[in-house]
């Protein structure tokens, strides 16, 4: 597919939504606060700062500090939006995170901003593709990551309607719409099947679900009818969808902007082989990145449409 | 559960059962008390259990007395009622002493404490706030309790109440980073309704504090990064309680508490290897006999 750019006004930086989504119920809910670690630009907090300045806690460059700090909050009553690249937030902060939210039980909602190889050029000290691995073992603590804006505004929704603690992806890279529906758009623990086919199934997350459907109309060009599921909630996992995929199509590929190790290939992995074995390709990061953009970076690693063909191709035998 | 009506009716049910209106020699005679009970079921508990940190828990006895009987304004009836003071033990290892002077303060049955660490007790080595009334906080590993400390004071304030946070810290533990992260969070806000105490013991799991990894000038460290500071006996039950409640200077407050680990048997005061050591039975005997 079409590389995202700016000058393209049909892809969207999932932070807007993010923003807008947070402001609107912060307008609302008085317990909605903001917590971050010097990061008011980048985690696209400053209009929210300006609305509620009393209500946006900027602890500096102190990740430990600012997960004990939101967890601290809801003790107090309130509902955290702890935000910070996802790197820092969830690889400096993982034991804050592990007991201060998740033991705890406290309605933190943890934002990883630009996640996955958003900052690419950076480099892999500023990639998030650890995250789902390590977060997704944390008893608890929800795992959700939106592939569009329509699913970050509705995931925004009910991470303050469930009150649990939650990790949520928020991402940096411009992205199409892939939902069909802006209300439906993100439903806790359910996949979303945005097209049908009977030969194989891939699963996507996040950035990658673009490109997943992508690859499912270049495979039907080809004769291959793919099923194509949008995971948006990685923990807990929509078993049942993952199940079906593997019996009615026999074959599944994944697709994640992640280290595969642990994340969604993993996770789907661990469901398919208890419940209905079947052969499985697995595409995501593999190691640190060579220098170069996230678009770079994607085609680097397969992770594209002509990665993900390539990949059900050779699951097919054809 | 009775949820209070009135402002009144909350207030008599958030007071301490020591009345801040007691002369304080009568208070300091109460607290004795409280503190010796918490102490003999320290060590009752961890010789049943033959597991526990006993320097720990009776070097922070004396802080946890004070606070939980004269000055923390809670209400066992109700442990999560909003405008509720919190109390988060970071040194969560000293989890005997918390347990204990919850139940005598009525937040559990003293017959509970007689499952500490057993099989599927709400009383683990560490705290755990889903389980246990009136713990704040699931601490255990050391460098937790400030930063939510920090946090609910944080709160507090959002929310123009009028509710204190305090937190005991142990000093070895202060060599985590993510104390001073808090710290200067805390100084810079300005956040006079959040009290730390420091259980300034001197010894840690392997060694003294000072040599493992120099703590001093603790209290010029503290105050450097805006707290008001003041180091006391943390022994002196007076001491205590006016540090808990002198007035606010528009600073958080850390409280360095001069205390002996051990505290109260003779054998174990001060030693090192009194950490996590597991008394015999004659030593519980003895230990009984000195707490008489």
């Amino acid at each position: 597919m079409a590389a995202p750019s700016a000058a393209n006004p049909s892809l969207f930086d999932c932070r807007q939504a993010f923003a807008d989504t947070l402001i609107a119920l912060a307008k609302e809910d008085e317990r909605i606060v903001a917590v971050c670690n010097d990061s008011v630009g980048s985690s696209n907090l400053g209009e929210f700062q300006k609305l509620f300045p009393d209500r946006l806690i900027n602890v500096g460059i102190a990740e430990q500090n600012m997960v004990g700090v939101g967890a601290g909050l809801a003790n107090g009553g309130f509902i955290p939006f702890v935000c910070g690249a996802g790197p820092f937030l969830t690889g400096r902060a993982l034991e804050q995170i592990k007991v201060d939210v998740a033991y705890n039980g406290y309605p933190v909602v943890l934002c990883g901003m630009s996640p996955g190889m958003a900052y690419g050029e950076l480099g892999p000290t500023h990639h998030s593709i650890e995250d789902l691995s390590w977060l997704r073992a944390i008893d608890g603590l929800a795992v959700v990551v939106p592939a569009d804006p329509a699913q970050t505004r509705a995931a925004v929704r009910w991470a303050v309607a469930a009150e649990t603690p939650a990790y949520l992806r928020v991402g940096r890279t411009k992205v199409p719409s892939v939902s069909p529906d802006e209300t439906n758009a993100f439903a806790f623990g359910k996949a979303d099947r945005l097209r049908d086919g009977k030969d194989l199934t891939i699963v996507a997350t996040g950035v990658m679900v673009s490109r997943a459907l992508a690859a499912g109309a270049a495979l039907a060009d080809q004769g291959i009818q793919a099923r194509v599921i949008n995971i948006s909630s990685v923990k807990p996992l929509d078993d049942a969808a993952i199940i079906a995929a593997a019996r009615e199509t026999g074959a599944i590929v994944t697709v994640e902007e992640a280290m595969i190790e642990g994340g969604l290939g993993a996770a789907v992995a661990e469901v398919v082989v208890r419940n209905a074995p079947v052969p499985m390709r697995m595409l995501g990061v593999k190691g640190f990145a060579p220098t170069g953009s996230a678009e770079f970076l994607f085609d680097h690693f397969g992770l594209n449409s002509e990665g993900i063909v390539a990949a059900a191709r050779e699951l097919k035998g054809r | 559960m009775t949820v209070p009506t009135t402002d009144a009716e909350l207030s008599t049910k958030l007071a301490p059962p020591l009345s801040a209106t007691l002369d304080s020699t009568a208070r300091v005679d109460l607290l004795r008390k409280e503190a010796t009970r918490i102490r003999r079921s320290v060590i009752e508990m961890i010789g049943r259990a033959r597991m526990g940190h006993i320097g720990g828990d009776l070097s922070t006895t004396d802080i946890l007395a004070t606070l939980f009987f004269a000055v923390l304004r809670i209400d066992p009836s109700n442990p999560t009622t909003p405008e509720r003071d919190r109390f988060i033990l970071s040194k969560g290892h000293c989890a005997a002493a918390l347990y204990s002077t919850l139940a005598l303060r009525g937040f559990l049955p003293v017959e509970a404490l007689s499952t500490f660490m057993q099989p599927l007790s709400a009383l683990n080595g560490h705290p755990n706030r889903r389980k246990v009334p009136g713990v704040e906080a699931n601490t255990g590993p050391l460098g937790h309790g400030l930063p939510i400390a920090v946090g609910s004071a944080v709160a507090s304030k959002l929310k123009s109440s009028q509710w204190r946070t305090f937190v005991v810290l142990g000093d070895g533990e202060l060599q985590e980073g993510s104390n001073w992260e808090a710290a200067m969070c805390a100084g810079h806000r300005r956040l006079d309704n959040l009290v730390a105490i420091v259980d300034r013991n001197r010894l840690q799991q392997g060694a003294r504090t000072e040599d493992t990894n120099q703590l001093e000038p603790l209290a010029s460290r503290w105050t450097s990064f805006g707290w008001e500071t003041v180091e006391i006996d943390g022994h002196d039950l007076a001491a205590l309680y006016d540090a808990f409640t002198s007035p606010r200077i528009g600073k958080p407050k850390c409280v360095i508490a001069k205390t002996v680990k051990g505290k109260g048997i003779s054998f174990i005061e001060d030693r090192v290897e009194w950490h996590h050591k597991v008394p015999t039975v004659e030593q519980i005997e003895l230990a009984l006999k000195e707490l008489a």
